[in-house]
């Protein structure tokens, strides 16, 4: 039995207003905190990093700040506690690259029985990869342009 | 059979069940009345699936052991999970030497099978059943949503799938007097519902639907029943079925429950909208349910589990969820 267009349009209202809503503010809030905790975290790396190598240009030390976190997160993944840190940080925890090596551990880690080929390497970028794909296609767009002017 | 609803007239008699709950079941309001619970949901199996498939098979086996039968006692097998192709009861049937109904009705398998079975014994074509079901937390989240290590946050109307898996035993003879009296097949309701984490929203049509036409067909009252118990709506989803039933005139506000709030402790928990799976109403139905009828605190119950028929293919092509619900009046004869 199928609804018409317009009774599910009031059946839609009605659920609305039963149904909970999400706190913006305090998941904002905890979004805040988590990603700047984050990002606190990202900034004395590269400060360390600095301070044991003064040889190290601007460039070679973010990149190395950012293997870190990837590392970092790949191991707190691992472990079953990024997850938690997701689960109440939501958004200030997905946003920063940590965020981005969480995408990708957690579908290989899930997938492993299924083989390494047709399991881990097949769904490795099952989430990340549309960011991968719009990246790619930005970048060689930017590329064009640049190539212009 | 008048109208939708299935009258059995030689009385189908539930003389045994089984159960086997998760560790976040175990915690629950609800642990005192499980056989066994689980310490580990991945009960040393190399995958989770693997885990479903030997919780699945250790429910029947331990109710043919609590009923004193062996496999070959039994001349049908009616078992449903929520994964695709239904592998864990299917697999679980390879460990098991009996003919097999493998069923789907998404999470209301388990009244599913109860119908079917009662209505080969009530015809007296078999005298003795065994319907089954299993869910798995980490199961169905792999298969319906994300990858269990993913830093998400779960939407404030998401359910928790409950693990675990439950049995019971119907029979033509009576070591108990609670039987089965009444069936009423469900419809497959849609309103049209496309958020996928809404499941209460989609399922609760369907519910109401299958009371009325319950109430319908047999001439009863809401009060008739000491107990009307859905199956996974969820907090949200029975006060919605509530209102929605007041606007149709039943009043459900006296003796209405749902299976998925019964399971846990929302708060504590975190569970947000309760339970949800073929194996909440399972559970719930076969531990609590079943003792509370045995010790004759409940005399009369409509159960009516709930299932929401999306697959994740559905789900991304936006198509709106339709729910099912069918109900089961359980009475002591």
């Amino acid at each position: 039995m199928m609804l018409d267009k317009e009774k599910q349009k009031e059946y839609l209202a009605e659920v609305r207003k039963e149904m909970p809503k999400t706190k913006h503010f305090s998941t904002m809030l905890k979004a805040f905190i988590t990603g700047g905790l984050i990002c606190c975290v990202g900034q004395s790396i590269s400060l360390l990093i600095k301070h044991f190598f003064p040889e190290f240009d601007e460039k070679t030390v973010s990149g190395f700040t950012t293997m870190f976190m990837i590392l970092i997160t790949c191991v707190l993944t691992g472990f079953g506690i990024y997850d938690k840190i997701g689960s109440f940080g939501g958004a200030g925890s997905i946003i920063p690259i940590t965020g981005f090596a969480n995408s990708i551990v957690s579908p290989a880690i899930e997938h492993k029985r299924e083989g390494i080929i047709l399991g881990l390497c097949a769904n490795m970028f099952s989430i990340a990869g549309p960011v991968i794909v719009f990246g790619i296609s930005a970048s060689i767009l930017v590329g064009i342009i640049y190539l212009f002017i | 059979m008048k109208n939708h609803t299935i009258i059995f007239n030689n009385p189908v008699y539930i003389n045994e069940t089984a159960t086997i709950a998760g560790p976040k079941e175990g915690k629950g309001p609800l642990k005192n009345y499980y056989n066994n619970i689980l310490e580990n949901d991945l009960l040393k199996e190399k995958s989770y699936e693997k885990a479903e498939i030997k919780i699945h098979t250790s429910a029947i086996k331990q109710l043919l052991n609590r009923s004193n039968l062996t496999s070959k006692d039994i001349d049908c097998y009616f078992g449903g999970d929520l994964l695709d192709e239904i592998i864990s009861s299917s697999f679980t049937m390879r460990e098991i030497d009996g003919p097999f109904f493998g069923i789907y009705n998404a999470c209301a398998t388990f009244a599913e099978g109860l119908i079917l079975a009662s209505c080969l014994i009530s015809g007296r074509l078999i005298n003795r059943a065994v319907c089954s079901v299993s869910s798995h937390f980490a199961t169905a989240e792999r298969q319906y949503r994300n990858p269990l290590e993913l830093g998400s946050q779960r939407t404030p109307l998401s359910q928790w799938t409950v693990t675990g898996g439950a049995a019971a035993l119907l029979e033509t003879s009576n070591k108990t007097n609670i039987a089965i009296t009444y069936g009423t097949v469900g419809k497959v309701v849609d309103f049209g519902v496309t958020d996928a984490n809404n499941m209460g929203a989609a399922m609760a049509p369907a519910a109401l639907d299958t009371i009325m036409t319950h109430l319908g067909d047999t001439g009863r009252d809401v009060d008739y029943y000491d107990l009307i118990v859905t199956g996974d709506l969820g907090h949200a989803g029975s006060r919605l079925l509530i209102t929605m039933a007041k606007s149709k005139g039943i009043d459900l506000t006296k003796n209405y429950n749902d299976c998925g709030v019964l399971i846990y402790n929302r708060e504590a928990q975190k569970v947000e909208q309760g339970g949800s799976g073929p194996c909440c109403s399972g559970l719930v139905f076969c531990g609590y349910l079943y003792t509370k009828l045995k010790m004759g605190i409940y005399k009369k119950i409509l159960l009516v589990p709930t299932g929401a028929l999306l697959s994740k293919t559905s789900s991304l092509q936006k198509e709106s969820i339709p729910g099912i619900a069918h109900a089961l009046s359980i009475e002591l004869v």
